[in-house]
């Protein structure tokens, strides 16, 4: 098999196992993994700025919250539709990304990473302030009625599933043929050398200006379609964890790879699930895992499997 | 209260804020300045320091000023260690790397959090302060026979308070004598100024970070005694220290130890006084704000000369 067919085999035959999946895992799991793949979606969003392009933002639950919000307050205040809620949630995503990336993207590194934080945080506290419109912690509640897309119920368990995979599949193909289309490529040059990349000509602001919007507007798109599914819009969702767990979830799965931010998802989330049966203090397991992840394996899981043995996973 | 007496109450609640604020920052920007780390763990450390000033303070019997004292010793050593220790067992192996020590001390950060949530468990907890008489302050104003002095009522401050501004002060002078004239400290600067020359006349560079580190998170842990008496000790406090030290050494100049104290005084009095008049929430919102475009287009910091 060429590398094209096994790449295309891999990822066609993920797809089609959690479209099975659906038929025979129970109830409780069955949620969980429509939950998770929305969850995954938000972080093949942080991948694309993380992993390809190598910036390292602490400040993604801003993208993730501006879409929840733009389509929560579009659906509750507006009284909009879930499409054009849909689509007010990734123009806030589009619109918010744009100006992050414009203004932070003129530091790198260690200052790139505060200023992506503290934009996050103007933005939780932005959202805490304007408690009348957004109920802060409280969060919005939507309806029922208000979530049903084209006649179809999204509050039913089997249609919920079928959304998120759905959105799932939209995030992991684009992203595949991102990575191996030009722009993926450049992108990748960037973060292994963005002198090198600069002298042969490429106009490297605005590539990592695009990796910053893309990223931005997945990640928004995955918050949008989880505040629609799960009828929740809640201003924990653009607090500073919600900003680590993606990172968390792209070292664990391995950056830079298009399968990993799944895989890592995945694991912790069943981690998290597992630790908070036995104790409230959950947490200490993400800290733990960063730890030992920056330690022992900054690869991750997919990114290690790719070292020692697929070479040719993307 | 007239505004006057209003604007004095509020300078002297932000004038406490701004000393403690001080203290953690310093740490904040020692270990920025020295080993060109950033520790987000810096919160926790404070925390940590709070916490166990708490549990020192309920096992010392006595008047209350004994368990405080003994607090004051006890609790920054204990943090310095642990801090020193995690230098040593893991910001080290990541060999300083900028990136990969932040992913660290965020996995720190939630390890301590964490584990004092499972230990100490989630309520907030006093300690007694040891003196804390109530002062009432006079205010000026124009009688009929010209200006006379008047007590305002609710204009008061407590002894305590004013305790802590000036520790606070004595412990900056005092990192300041130890920077400017011990040998310690020399090592410290020379490590600072060039790495690779210091390695190169002997000085034990790893020891000189460990010691740094240590020395930074006593200092957070420090700040934290000081305010226990006033604010109760709870493991989610770290966050607000973290996010205003952040904001206090960027707007100072990342590493410059002056620059972090003027700029904790700035923030702290007008945090003080931004919060009584205006919403506190609003009053984060600019600072956050003001932080983020500070490091775009002025990245040495507002006090900061040149770039480097």
């Amino acid at each position: 098999m060429s590398d094209r067919a096994k790449v295309l085999a891999l990822h066609g035959g993920l797809l089609v196992l959690l479209f099975a999946l659906q038929f025979v895992l129970p109830a409780y799991h069955h949620g969980n993994l429509a939950r998770i793949m929305v969850l995954a979606s938000f972080a093949v969003g942080y991948n694309v700025m993380f992993g390809y392009a190598g910036l390292l933002s602490l400040g993604h639950a801003l993208f993730f919250a501006a879409g929840m919000y733009g389509m929560g307050l579009a659906v509750q205040h507006g009284g909009a539709a879930p499409v054009p809620g849909l689509l007010a949630g990734i123009a806030a995503a589009l619109a918010v990304s744009l100006a992050v990336g414009l203004l932070a993207l003129r530091t790198a590194g260690v200052g790139f990473m505060i200023v992506t934080l503290m934009f996050a945080q103007a933005g939780y506290l932005t959202i805490l302030y304007f408690g009348t419109y957004t109920r802060g912690d409280e969060g919005l509640v939507l309806q029922q009625a208000q979530r049903v897309l084209w006649g179809i119920d999204l509050t039913q368990p089997g249609t919920r599933y079928f959304a998120a995979l759905l959105l799932f599949a939209v995030c992991v193909l684009a992203t595949l043929a991102m990575v191996r289309a030009p722009f993926g490529k450049v992108l990748i040059a960037i973060r292994e050398n963005e002198e090198r990349a600069r002298m042969l000509g490429y106009d490297v602001f605005r590539y990592k200006l695009a990796a910053v919007v893309i990223s931005g507007v997945i990640s928004g798109l995955a918050g949008a379609v989880y505040g629609l599914l799960f009828g929740y819009v809640g201003a924990t969702f653009a607090s500073v964890q919600y900003s680590i767990f993606p990172l968390l979830w792209v070292l664990l799965g391995g950056a830079g790879t298009v399968l990993g931010p799944f895989v890592g998802t995945l694991f912790m989330f069943y981690l998290i699930d597992l630790s908070s049966a036995v104790t409230s203090a959950y947490m200490l397991v993400a800290g733990v895992a960063l730890v030992l992840l920056t330690l022992f394996a900054p690869q991750g899981l997919v990114g290690e499997i790719r070292d020692r043995i697929w070479r040719w996973l993307p | 209260m007239d505004f006057g007496p209003y604007l004095m109450l509020a300078s002297l609640e932000g004038a406490v804020t701004a000393a403690v604020l001080a203290l953690t920052a310093i740490g904040l920007s020692l270990v920025f300045g020295v080993m060109r780390v950033v520790n987000v763990a810096h919160g926790e450390f404070f925390m940590l320091g709070a916490v166990l000033a708490w549990w020192v303070a309920s096992h010392v019997g006595g008047p209350p000023a004994l368990g405080f004292v003994a607090a004051l010793a006890i609790a920054p050593l204990a943090v310095g260690g642990l801090a020193a220790l995690a230098d040593m067992t893991v910001l080290k192996r990541v060999a300083y790397d900028p990136e990969r020590t932040i992913v660290a001390t965020i996995g720190i950060l939630y390890i301590i959090q964490q584990v004092t949530l499972m230990t100490y468990g989630p309520e907030a907890r006093p300690v007694e302060p040891p003196f804390n008489t109530r002062l009432a302050l006079p205010w000026v104003e124009w009688g009929e026979s010209g200006l006379q002095l008047y007590w305002p009522w609710g204009l008061s401050t407590t002894s305590y308070k004013l305790f802590v501004i000036g520790a606070a002060a004595a412990v900056l002078v005092g990192v300041w004598l130890l920077m400017a004239r011990t040998r310690i400290g020399l090592l410290m600067r020379a490590t600072q100024l060039d790495r690779e020359m210091a390695l190169a006349f002997g000085i034990p560079v790893e020891r000189v970070y460990a010691m740094v580190f240590g020395i930074g998170g006593a200092l957070a842990a420090l700040g934290a005694v000081l305010i226990v008496p006033i604010q109760q000790a709870h493991y989610l406090m770290g966050g607000d220290p973290l996010l205003l030290s952040f904001i206090v050494v960027i707007i100072g100049g990342l590493g410059s130890l002056p620059g972090t104290v003027a700029a904790a005084v700035l923030i702290g009095l007008s945090d003080g006084i931004i919060s009584v008049f205006f919403s506190p929430t609003l009053a984060k919102i600019l600072a956050t704000l003001l932080v983020a475009l500070v490091l775009v287009f002025r990245p040495q910091g507002l006090f900061g000369t040149g770039a480097k």
